[in-house]
């Protein structure tokens, strides 16, 4: 995690558009300003931010389902659960399926799991867009490659 | 089935929905309702709406493509948000599914 840049994951480990889902990984830092406030003498990974991680983990199975054709933007949350405290330092494994592709939208089902002790879940909903310029979307390019986005499924889908 | 009883029942289901996620009590929805100029649902709650009527229809319903034609002045939003041509859509939509 980046989280001065918000980048909520680290690399994507694993994307089966068959089934479409996802699997990312993400080590919270050892140290952050964030955990100076939340909360002093007792450091935990904000529930807001853990929703944000979840969402980056679907935008990133949004993006491999259309093909890089669409930008998925956060558009709700519902039943979003925070089952376990995560402290500075912890190891987060992530996952997304998508419930359904409609025209213009998708709705997925993320989840947060540490040590295979649940996290967190909710299910999410996204407008997906035409990226809004060619820079935006070489951008986010060079994000995937950070990330090991497995350009090569795509293309075999 | 007739065809009246076809687009009776699409419309009670997309009404159910309608009344469930928007929290719209289920008698202010009419046939003739517009779902944003009479019920003032909002593009988000739409999604929901969306949802929840492309699962009950086994459908995708195009809204891009609505939207399209109606940003391009060749559609108006009468034509697909008034819930009775809605209805309409959805049963042209499930029945090409069929075909």
């Amino acid at each position: 995690m980046r989280l001065e840049y918000f980048q909520l994951i680290d690399r994507i480990v694993e994307l089966r558009l068959a089934d479409r889902t996802i699997r990312t990984a993400a080590q919270v830092p050892a140290e952050s300003t964030i955990f100076e406030g939340h909360f002093p003498g007792f450091p935990l990974m904000p529930g807001v931010l853990l929703i944000e991680a979840m969402a980056q983990t679907s935008g990133w199975l949004l993006i491999a389902v259309t093909k890089f054709t669409r930008m998925p933007f956060f558009a709700a949350v519902k039943e979003a659960k925070l089952r376990s405290f995560v402290t500075p330092g912890q190891q987060l494994a992530l996952s997304a399926t998508l419930l359904h592709e409609g025209s213009g939208f998708a709705v997925t089902r993320a989840e947060i799991c540490s040590n295979e002790r649940p996290i967190c879940n909710a299910e999410m909903t996204f407008r997906l867009v035409e990226f809004p310029n060619p820079e935006f979307r070489a951008n986010m390019e060079k994000m995937a490659a950070m990330l090991e986005f497995p350009a090569g499924a795509l293309a075999d889908a | 089935m007739t065809d009246q009883a076809s687009t009776t029942s699409t419309f009670d289901t997309v009404a159910n929905i309608i009344s469930e996620t928007c929290d719209i009590p289920r008698d202010n929805i009419k046939p003739e309702s517009h779902a944003i100029n009479d019920l003032g649902i909002d593009s988000l709650d739409f999604l929901d709406i969306a949802f929840a009527i492309d699962k009950a229809f086994g459908i995708k319903m195009p809204l891009e493509q609505w939207t399209q034609e109606v940003n391009d002045g060749k559609a108006t939003t009468d034509q697909y948000f008034q819930l009775d041509n809605l209805c309409t859509r959805i049963d042209e939509l499930v029945a090409a599914k069929g075909a």
